[in-house]
């Protein structure tokens, strides 16, 4: 066949007690857009490394071009005419445009060269990108295109996407798509990883899905219905959470005008944010990430202390409280990150649980720990949150992240809170635990508490959310109710302006 | 008190060769830094490299030799402590500790039979009308190859981590090692070079404190150096140049209180002897209220490649 | 190829394991480095590790000494662990314990010859507050400006050991003593005298202070909200900051607390066995505490056994130096490697080796 590209045939790698691929096979064609499909955990991830060189198979072969392709390292699949956008993880922060895409070429050029070339091929795709800027400063969809003209500066022939939308606004996501398009016409194949659908649909020629490793199934997305790419990919079906109708009742969190400046050299500050949630409220806050995120759930936590008069709880002023007040006082939150900021990835569940909550379920006497008490709670919690497990003593880095998640999540709403803000609650989780999760989450606001749930999953901000808002650059969008609001507003709240201003290239001097 | 008797042309030349141990070793401990890893054991890894530089010059009557000698010996040293966070992740904090504890036994162990003896040192190096010049000359253009070497070394550190490509991998590597390992480069790999290195350097600055500075052995005679050196990257924000302001100034400092304690200045002794240390801490607190610009991200991070 | 693989939790059995196969490994490269330099390894271990407890000749000279020795570096180790546990990296413990001498024994010889039951309380709590105190610089400048505590800590043992050669042979030293530096001599002066409380035992207040301060540390650490913030810190610092633990009050708590119990260390020390401030005073405790935590796996009991051990390591050095000839330097590095195949060892509680057949490509 002579348009095929790249032939993976019986590719299989195994770790310990998983096997991440188990023979898996199929072909992407030349100048095809190919999708990856799976849940987290299905062995996309391994897949790709291992067309990258990133990781050796155990067995099985690929060809690219009609010839033996092995790469032993990302250097050789490179040389192949193989390149990649990672999700994650790729990019320096300290060092600048240049000296990132430098790196990730066999032979670059000059550095003043490279520059210019930077400039052109950013302009010819419509990526516009200053090649002197550190890394570190620029928001995330330049990140990725910082990503990506490292991969254009070498003539690939596959380009490999791993989740490149998570970290855009819809806009950015529709100049995304119309650079991939391009290079689809110039006859470069794109492997496209996704768990999002519609963008498959939108995009993809052909898709492969991925399930617990195997491939179960290739489909041609523009033919098929989501449900059907979904249950193919989960495999079985699962409830959907429901919201229930709730009364709204008095104001139990209010912020007004928090400002708070930037914690670090890469950080975001806060720009004058005021909202407040009722009781059975649940208020979904979206954008993308490293728009102040993070820094609004540690001045609602309370690890950072907030200008006094900002922060209002119950009618109370707690702006200059520290977590354990505000946690007494009933307002409790689950960071995004589980391991190390959620959790202490090495100490045990049960001791994990009197992280939080050691007052609140009167884990401590007198400074001292009840153990018995602890290990209750702890159990508690596993069995009410379907938390998989050995048991109360097993190290939390042991769990799977969406076992985690569930202890996490479940920790804050066994203790009954008032107030619960949740960053990034099903991230990285499969879908049957994500949908828990959310489940969990309306059940808090059905009996009478004030959610406020920040995340980058649009789905899920519209799933449980009754009124929506959107972090951008520190500053909060005007709140809208979700009832009647479109992707196109969605994405004009989320981004909007600043993000187009960015994308136009003539703007540079 | 007789100031007069401190010769400032003197001063200058002996603040440089005071500066040398100190600079080298804080260039090696930057290059390591650079790349992501806190090697704590400098002082273990200077010491060692000033026995073994001291035995090997008297043995073979060659300061050179002694010097190279110095440079395999720490580096060796430095591999235990490679090998032991790189490969078997240990916590390089501790690890470092250990290094020091170390050295210094060993050193000791090594040192004995070599108590008392003095070393063949340096020849100074005869830049012809430079070192002529009046004043300058004696100032400046008439010292041994070493201090040549480490001023030269600086530029070069300098120059390696701005210009070359094998520079760009080394920071990278500092700043995000999952970065790095995700394009397809050999952490580990690069991380021991770059460890490798630092004890050489470490190894040399050791070796010129025992055949040029003092130029003697006795036990524990780097009395802290190789904190120094350490403080020094701090101090220089993992920058080469700064390194060379930093080394100078610590070797005035150093060399300031000797001349005043011969001078018999009024000023009580222990405070004196006791300033270059003070000095050091002083300088910490200055930088650290600065705030800690330019420190590696990933610096003194684990890292396990997962997959 | 060999490759390490994470286990998905420390393993208890190796955690336990690893001092005991750090030790064995530690012998036998000591054996082979007691052999180049010329005894024989059998019999150097035996002296080092048998001999000061059980030599018919020795031994009862020996064995009190091992508390007489534990106990500063029990004491010591018990602080840095804390602290450790925490991730704050106190390594100036000698300078501590250097300036608890000096504060104890300068505000016990303000109240000479003053025969007064208080005296000797008074010196304790002047010890503790000295090294307290000197704990507190780098504590202060870790909260108040970030600066670098491991070599603040570290500079201030140099700084310490200066004024110790000053006050030695100036502000302290005994002006009865015709001149020659060094305090006056406690062993000479009952109200201020740490003596052996059960006589030839070698059990002075040192070692009940080393106890109750591994009892303290024990509960801490397993029992006390206190001590479950300290290990929370040291592993999941932002967890910590959730949990609502203030990291700069931790730093002050935990580099106060090791300051204190050093400065004890040396209030004891040098009432007791040393006898007066001299300028030689500091004879490295606070470094091979610092081994001596490590060891003990930073745990309260381990530390206790490592104590011991080490101090078993000092009087068999001792005794090798004198009947093999073996140079004290030997025991120093012999110390060293054990921390070093102790960090190397550790790999096997939170990995696993695996020998993996090279993959196919």
């Amino acid at each position: 066949m002579d348009d095929t590209l790249l032939r993976i045939d019986g590719l299989t790698k195994a770790y310990p007690g998983v096997i991440a691929n188990d023979s898996v096979s199929f072909a992407i064609g030349k100048g095809e857009i190919h999708a990856l499909l799976g849940e987290n955990g299905a062995g996309k991830s391994t897949l790709v490394k291992m067309i990258y060189g990133l990781v050796k198979p155990d067995s099985g072969v690929m060809t690219l071009n009609g010839a033996p392709y092995h790469p032993a390292k990302p250097s050789e699949a490179r040389a192949s005419g193989v390149a990649m956008v990672f999700q994650h993880f790729s990019l320096f922060n300290a060092l600048n445009v240049a000296e990132n895409v430098a790196l990730g070429m066999e032979t670059p050029p000059p550095m003043r060269d490279l520059a210019r070339r930077i400039r052109t091929v950013s302009e010819t795709y419509g990526l516009p990108l200053d090649p002197s800027r550190t890394v570190g400063t620029l928001s995330a969809g330049e990140r990725q295109r910082v990503e990506i003209i490292r991969c254009l500066l070498q003539d690939p022939r596959l380009l490999i996407m791993d989740e490149p939308t998570s970290v855009l606004t819809p806009q950015e996501v529709d100049i995304l798509f119309e650079t991939l398009r391009k290079l689809q016409a110039e006859g470069t194949s794109i492997l496209y990883i996704s768990h999002k659908l519609e963008e498959i649909r939108a995009l993809c020629d052909h898709a492969t899905i991925l399930r617990l490793g195997k491939n179960v199934g290739t489909c041609v997305p523009r033919d098929t219905t989501a449900r059907e790419m979904a249950e193919l990919m989960v495999g079985s079906s699962f409830a959907t959470p429901q919201a229930r109708a709730t009364e709204k009742g008095a104001v139990l969190l209010e912020i007004r005008d928090l400002s708070l400046p930037a914690p670090g050299a890469f950080g975001t500050p806060l720009r004058g944010i005021s909202l407040s949630v009722r009781a059975g409220e649940v208020l979904g806050l979206g954008g993308v990430a490293g728009n102040g995120q993070d820094e609004l759930l540690d001045a609602l936590s309370g690890e950072r202390l907030a200008p006094a008069g900002t922060v209002h709880l119950k009618g109370s002023d707690v702006s200059r409280k520290g977590p354990a007040h505000r946690r007494a006082e009933g307002l409790l939150s689950g960071p995004e990150e589980r391991l190390g900021h959620a959790a202490a990835p090495d100490m045990s569940l049960t001791e994990n649980a009197v992280l939080t909550a050691a007052h609140r379920k009167r884990l401590v006497a007198n400074g001292f720990i009840n153990w018995t008490r602890a290990r209750t709670f702890a159990e508690e919690v596993i069995a009410r949150f379907d938390v998989r497990t050995p048991g109360s003593g097993t190290a939390a880095r042991a769990l799977s992240g969406g076992n985690l998640q569930k202890f996490v999540v479940g920790r804050e709403i066994a203790q009954a809170p008032d107030v619960l803000v949740l960053n990034q609650p099903t991230w990285g989780v499969d879908a049957a635990a994500a949908a828990f999760i959310r489940q969990a989450i309306l059940d808090v606001a059905a009996r009478g508490g004030a959610v406020i749930v920040i995340s980058q999953d649009l789905d899920e901000l519209m799933q449980v959310s009754d009124r929506f808002g959107a972090l951008n650059e520190g500053r909060l969008s005007p709140l809208r109710p979700v009832a009647g609001l479109d992707i196109e507003q969605i994405g004009l709240m989320m981004g909007g302006a600043h993000d187009m201003e960015v994308a136009d290239v003539n703007a540079w001097p | 008190m007789d100031l007069s008797a401190i010769n400032p042309v003197l001063l200058v030349a002996s603040i440089m060769v005071s500066a040398t141990p100190i600079l080298l070793a804080a260039l090696g401990e930057l290059v390591v830094e650079r790349a992501g890893v806190l090697n704590l054991g400098v002082e273990g890894m200077m010491i060692t490299g000033a026995v073994v530089g001291f035995a090997i010059a008297v043995n073979t009557g060659s300061p050179l030799l002694g010097f190279v000698a110095a440079a395999v010996a720490a580096s060796a040293l430095s591999l235990a402590f490679g090998v032991l966070t790189q490969f078997l992740l240990s916590n390089q904090v501790a690890t470092g500790l250990g290094l020091t504890l170390t050295g210094l036994g060993l050193s000791s162990l090594i040192g004995k039979p070599y108590e008392g003896i003095k070393s063949p040192t340096l020849p100074k190096l005869d830049l012809g009308p430079l070192s002529d010049l009046p004043v300058v000359g004696r100032m400046l253009f008439s010292h041994d190859i070493v201090v040549y070497f480490s001023l030269a070394l600086v530029a070069a550190t300098w120059a390696f981590l701005k210009y070359t490509r094998a520079g760009l991998i080394l920071r990278a590597t500092g700043e995000s090692h999952d970065s790095a390992h995700a394009l397809g480069y050999k952490v580990v790999l690069i991380r021991l070079a770059a460890i490798l290195y630092g004890g050489a350097c470490a190894g040399l600055g050791g070796a010129y404190l025992s055949l040029v500075r003092v130029p003697q052995w006795t036990e524990g005679m780097t009395a802290g150096a190789g904190w120094i050196a350490l403080a020094l990257v701090v101090f220089a924000s993992w920058r080469a140049g700064r390194v060379l302001v930093g080394a100078y100034l610590f070797g005035g400092v150093t060399v300031l209180q000797l001349n005043l304690q011969a001078a018999g200045a009024d000023v009580p002794v222990a405070l004196l002897s006791a300033s270059p240390y003070v000095v050091t801490i002083l300088v910490l607190v200055v930088i650290s209220a600065r705030g800690h610009h330019g420190a590696p991200a990933a610096l003194g991070k684990p890292f396990h490649a997962t997959s | 190829m060999i490759r390490l693989e994470k286990r998905p939790q420390p393993s208890r059995l190796m955690s336990a394991l690893t001092p005991v196969l750090a030790v064995v490994l530690t012998m036998v490269v000591g054996g082979m480095l007691f052999w180049a330099l010329g005894a024989n390894p059998f019999e150097a271990i035996r002296t080092l590790f048998w001999d000061p407890l059980f030599h018919p000749q020795f031994a009862a000279y020996s064995r009190p000494q091992l508390l007489v020795k534990a106990a500063p570096l029990i004491l010591i180790a018990i602080g840095l662990s804390i602290g450790f546990r925490a991730g704050i990296w106190n390594i100036g413990a000698e300078g501590q314990y250097i300036m608890g001498a000096i504060c104890g024994a300068a505000a016990g010889l303000a109240f000479y010859p003053s025969d007064s039951v208080l005296i000797f309380p008074l010196m304790i709590l002047a010890g503790a507050l000295g090294g307290w105190a000197w704990g507190m610089i780098p504590a202060l400048l870790k909260t108040k400006l970030g600066t670098n505590e491991i070599l603040v800590s570290l500079m201030l043992v140099y700084v310490a050991e200066t004024i110790l050669g000053s006050v030695a042979t100036g502000l302290l030293r005994n002006p009865e003593g015709m001149g020659f530096p060094g305090s006056r001599n406690f062993k000479q002066w009952e109200a201020a005298h740490n003596a052996e409380i059960f006589a030839g035992t070698g059990t002075h207040w040192g070692v009940v202070a080393a106890l109750i301060a591994v009892i303290f540390a024990y509960v801490l650490l397993s029992r006390h909200m206190l001590g479950y913030q300290v290990r929370l810190t040291g592993e999941a610092p932002r967890a910590a900051r959730l949990a609502g633990v203030n990291p700069a009050r931790m730093i002050l708590f935990c580099l106060g607390l090791s300051g204190a119990l050093a400065g004890m260390a040396g209030l004891f020390e040098v009432t007791g066995p040393a006898g007066q401030v001299t300028i030689d005073f500091g004879s490295g405790y606070g470094f091979t505490a610092i081994i001596v935590a490590f060891l003990g796996r930073l745990n309260p009991i381990g530390i206790l056994l490592a104590g011991l051990l080490m101090a078993l390591t000092y009087i068999g050095g001792e005794l090798a130096q004198l009947m093999l000839g073996l140079p004290a330097a030997a025991i120093q590095l012999f110390q060293g490697m054990l921390l070093f195949f102790l960090l190397a060892m550790d790999v096997f509680t939170n990995f696993r080796i695996r020998l993996s057949q090279k993959a196919a490509a």
